[in-house]
């Protein structure tokens, strides 16, 4: 089993859940972050005083796969997040070493 | 405006002969008291453009200044605005009317209404016309919100670090001793209703407050209550210190929609300020509403439009700015130039008050958080100038009213009145600087004037009050 972590764009998030269901993936999480990366940030202005923003908003998404499936799952996130744009975000992929569906106890593939 | 003395109808026989000949002439009237009465319009006007100055106050200025600052302050500055409104108003009824609008010094007035003693529901108030009338109490009211206003305005330049127990001290130190005299050097005199000969003129000259007998205009209050505390304001941020973390931190403002909120209220209860400043419902009064509507419109738009052209953007913070420039610049002016007058006031204020707070800013090195000089000082030093100006009947101004003649004074002079206009400026500035300057060195010396360096850092509202403005 994969742990996928996609950052991407807030407005590609619906795309890339649809994606993600199309290819079977049951669930994910999404949370609402900032940070920064090669995308520069802007200015912002009040009167006479200037301000830089850096941490720029961004979406994370979670999403725990089988392991014959994280490819597809790869294609799907970056296909329907990539804008072509600096900024589009990156995926990163972790070993996911258990798994537990709390309301039956199944643990495993079953439970995702 | 807002400047007339007032007395009981008992009284007024003896003080306004020509009204009492007046009113023995008409046989119905010969058996009433000798007196003017009050119009029902009038009164109606004053009481609805009072409750317009409430409204500035709380809840505009309170969300205009709120928006500015970091939401862990939030409260704070909500909190400074309403309660020193509230201060203000008691302290108004048992002392602070009687030493402004009562005969004395020319500098402050007597203590003959102490505790409003002696104002019933029939006392009377003057106006600007002859023969015309308010209840005294309706005059009372309506200067409370100006008094209770101008010590707000101040809280902006201090917001954010300054301790709630020193604002309201120092606040009720300062309405004492600027506010009062300030207000009374420049807005007290007897009433036109004495006046019929170059003597009487003279009588009622001589008792009135140093500025209005210098001929100093100032319609709604631009020494008053915009330099007076934009100049108490910038003292403060001096002596209570920057900011923790001052241009370091974002200190970006937490909410410009509440800033627009409240700019707009502000626009709108400005009619009831510069209009109601007339005293009455006429002609003069419908010329302060329209310069008012227009002066700052024109702000607005030099104000983004200055900004568009020099920083490449026009906002929203911006657009509020200089409406609130547009207003402190017509205020002085609102009841004596005409409509083009008072356009060429507005388009000059946005362009300078954005200077206020860009350059000139920077070139006096003060944390002035929200800006209070570099808009209602700079505006209303540029409104108090102009107003010399565009009064003049040759720029499309009213010039000034001679009540011996009882017709406008066909004698103006530009350079004369400009004059006349800085010294009311240049005394205003000195006189609310030295008062600021120790009343802050006492509250300091008492309770402290700001919070500690942890405290601030934690927000106001949490340390201050115990309360957060937003929850998540």
């Amino acid at each position: 089993m994969k742990l996928i972590t996609a950052i991407i764009k807030p407005f590609k998030l619906d795309e890339v859940r649809e994606a993600l269901s199309q290819i079977g993936v049951q669930g994910i999480t999404v949370t609402e972050v900032k940070g920064f990366g090669r995308q520069k940030g802007h200015t912002e202005l009040y009167r006479g005083a200037e301000y830089v923003v850096d941490f720029l908003p961004k979406v994370k998404i979670e999403a725990a796969v089988d392991a014959e499936h994280v490819d597809r799952a790869i294609e799907a996130i970056e296909g329907s997040a990539r804008t072509g744009k600096i900024g589009d975000g990156k995926i990163f992929v972790y070993d996911l070493e258990q798994v537990v569906r709390i309301r039956t106890g199944e643990t495993g593939p079953e439970a995702l | 405006m807002t400047k007339l003395f007032a007395y009981v109808a008992i009284g007024a026989g003896l003080l306004l002969p020509s009204v009492s000949a007046l009113a023995q002439s008409a046989p119905e009237a010969a058996t009433a008291v000798a007196a003017a009465i009050p119009n029902k319009g009038d009164t109606a006007w004053m009481t609805v453009a009072t409750v317009l100055v409430i409204l500035m106050t709380i809840p505009g200025l309170a969300l205009f200044y709120g928006g500015l600052v970091r939401s862990k302050n939030m409260l704070s500055v909500l909190m400074q605005v309403f309660v020193v409104t509230a201060l203000i108003y008691v302290l108004w009824v048992i002392y602070g009317y009687t030493f402004t609008f009562t005969g004395g010094s020319p500098f402050i007035g007597g203590m003959d209404k102490l505790f409003f003693k002696g104002i019933t529901p029939d006392s009377i108030a003057a106006t600007f016309s002859k023969g015309v009338v308010i209840p005294e109490l309706t005059f009372a009211a309506f200067q409370a919100t100006f008094a209770a206003i101008t010590c707000t305005l101040i809280v902006g330049a201090f917001a954010e670090r300054a301790r709630f127990s020193a604002v309201l001290l120092f606040c009720a130190l300062w309405f004492t001793f600027s506010y009062m005299p300030v207000a009374h050097m420049v807005w007290y005199w007897d009433g036109p209703d004495a006046i019929t000969d170059a003597a009487s003129l003279e009588t009622v000259t001589a008792a009135a407050g140093w500025l209005w007998a210098k001929g100093a205009l100032d319609f709604a209050g631009g020494t008053v209550v915009h330099i007076n505390a934009a100049v108490a304001g910038l003292v403060g941020a001096y002596v209570i210190g920057k900011r923790t973390g001052y241009g370091k931190e974002s200190m970006a403002p937490h909410s410009l929609t509440l800033t627009m909120v409240g700019a707009a209220l502000l626009w709108v209860g400005w009619f009831g300020f510069n209009a109601g400043s007339n005293l009455e419902a006429n002609g003069v009064t419908a010329l302060a509403f329209v310069n008012t509507l227009v002066a700052t419109a024109a702000a607005t738009l030099s104000w983004i439009a200055g900004e568009a052209l020099s920083k490449g953007k026009a906002s929203m913070l911006g657009a509020a700015s200089g409406a609130v420039a547009g207003l402190v610049a017509i205020t002085p002016a609102c009841g004596f130039v005409g409509p083009m007058g008072a356009i060429v006031i507005g388009l000059l204020a946005g362009l300078i008050c954005l200077w206020g707070v860009n350059g000139l800013k920077r070139l006096l090195g003060a944390d002035d958080s929200l800006d209070v000089f570099g808009v209602h000082g700079v505006g209303g030093i540029l409104g108090a100038l102009l107003t010399g100006v565009f009064a003049a009947p040759s720029l499309g101004g009213t010039g000034v009213y001679d009540y011996v003649a009882n017709a406008v004074n066909p004698d103006y002079s530009i350079a004369g009145q400009v004059w006349i206009q800085f010294q009311a400026v240049a005394t205003t500035i000195v006189w609310s600087a030295v008062v600021s300057y120790i009343a802050y060195k006492l509250v300091d010396l008492v309770i402290g004037l700001r919070v500690t360096e942890e405290e601030e850092r934690e927000g106001l509202d949490i340390s201050s009050h115990g309360e957060t403005a937003y929850h998540r």
